[in-house]
């Protein structure tokens, strides 16, 4: 546990001294809500239509995240001084998926706000808790699948594309539950209760692909 | 060794899709509704049945691979996910024609099986191009083996939460009740599992016994002191 607390202090540090990820993927959700303003022509968006706008925003900006993630790493040699220490190479993908959370939280943070701004049409004010508990979910289930796919496609030639090619059909389950749970909280007409089961359906994700990233991590650190 | 048996599977397999076959445009009844065109279930249905089950088998082997770290198992692993690819593109493309035989469209979002397909077919469309972008053949075939656990977990996750976002439409051939097919129809479709089960192997078997060879008869012009005229690689598969 130390070790992992370790390593996601080095990964805070590394991103507040570089501004490397964040603040990218903020700018670029905030330049893609503008795009679906001009794609879809449309003033303000509501119920489905925005739940799917926001959703697949957060999930393409994640995208950047995880390509960012483990670079320094690979070119730096972060991976070779991980590997000489006696440490178990678990908690290397803890720290990193730890870190992706707080990157997607913090960056949720603008581009939340910038979106009920920018295009929503109903407040956003009284749905909020649910739709925090929903968006927390959500970046659990990304962060796991990003940190395990980001490792994976890091030191492949093409990691650029492979990473979101692997990535985006094993979070298709994220995007149903997060879209669908979000769906009735930005409705016109006013938010309506969050079906159960879509929380389920993530939190259920989460759990599974957890215990699996955990499972699996290691031979992908071996040389 | 994976040539031991090969001819009797071989035979057997085309004696059980034929008989399969013949079930199929003899045997079985028309089915009440959709009359005529319900009997590509016969192939679409098994077909979909023993990609799933390959694309698990190579889950299995990939375990296998990672806790043993012998490059057999991937290689098993790897075939069992290239023939489930190309029975599950197969899967796709009947399901597209029985769609728009009965409902009128190509491609219909509202049913969940094909679409869960759909998602599964994409992830391990992508289990090539990954491997293909690792040099290293050891560090390939151990990251071939990460994936093919994550994604054989990933199946029937994906299964559960598309089959809860859209409401049912596809027929529930093999429900939990399942009495729904009539004999004749239900012993048709059981031959023609067993007969795609059995083609799946011979092929499989096939496969393996090609690579085995063909690593053999490297490792003899090896020992032959035969000069080996480097081909450009075109495959990704693993060597042994």
């Amino acid at each position: 546990m130390r070790v992992a607390l370790a390593v996601l202090r080095k990964e805070l540090r590394l991103e507040l001294r570089t501004l490397e990820s964040v603040p990218g993927m903020a700018l670029f959700s905030v330049t893609t809500f503008v795009v679906f303003h001009f794609a879809l022509h449309r003033e303000q968006v509501e119920g489905d239509l925005a739940a799917g706008i926001l959703v697949v925003t957060l999930l393409f900006a994640g995208m950047l995240g995880l390509n960012r993630l483990y670079v320094a790493d690979e070119e730096q040699g972060g991976f070779d001084a991980f590997l000489l220490a006696p440490v178990d190479r678990t908690w290397l993908f803890v720290a990193k998926a730890t870190a992706l959370f707080v990157y997607l939280v913090v960056f949720e943070i603008v581009a939340v706000p910038a979106f009920a701004l920018l295009l929503l049409g109903p407040g956003i004010g009284q749905a909020l808790p649910e739709l925090l508990g929903i968006l927390l979910l959500a970046d659990l289930g990304f962060a796991i699948v990003a940190a395990l796919v980001g490792a994976l496609a890091v030191r492949t030639r093409a990691r650029d594309l492979v990473g979101p090619m692997i990535a985006l059909p094993l979070l298709v389950p994220v995007v149903i539950g997060a879209a669908r749970a979000i769906e009735p909280l930005l409705l016109e007409a006013g938010a309506e209760p969050v079906p159960v089961r879509w929380l389920l359906i993530l939190g259920l994700y989460d759990l599974v692909f957890g215990l699996l990233a955990v499972a699996v991590f290691d031979p992908l650190l071996e040389d | 060794m994976y040539g031991k048996g090969l001819r009797a599977l071989s035979v057997a397999t085309l004696i059980t899709l034929t008989g399969a076959l013949a079930l199929v445009f003899f045997y079985a009844s028309n089915d009440a509704d959709q009359g005529f065109v319900q009997k590509i279930f016969y192939l679409h249905v098994p077909m979909a049945i023993v990609a799933l089950c390959g694309f698990v088998a190579a889950g299995i082997f990939a375990i296998q691979h990672l806790r043993t770290r012998d490059a057999r198992h991937d290689l098993r692993s790897y075939v069992a996910i290239h023939i489930s690819l190309i029975l599950a593109a197969g899967v796709l493309v009947t399901g597209s024609i029985w769609a728009r035989a009965s409902w009128g469209h190509w491609w219909v979002w509202d049913e969940p099986t094909l679409v869960s397909f759909l998602i599964v077919f994409l992830l391990y469309a992508t289990y090539q191009p990954l491997r293909f972008s690792i040099e290293d053949p050891e560090r390939q075939a151990r990251y071939a083996s990460v994936f093919a656990v994550i994604a054989g977990a990933f199946v029937p996750l994906n299964f559960l939460a598309v089959r809860l976002a859209q409401a049912y439409s596809h027929p529930r051939v093999l429900s939990a009740t399942g009495g729904s097919m009539p004999g004749d129809m239900r012993l048709t479709f059981l031959i023609a599992v067993l007969g795609m089960a059995l083609l799946f192997v011979t092929l499989w078997k096939f496969e393996m016994a090609a690579k085995h060879a063909r690593a053999n008869l490297r490792s003899l012009r090896r020992k032959l002191g035969v000069e080996e005229v480097p081909v450009a690689r075109r495959t990704a598969a693993p060597s042994l």
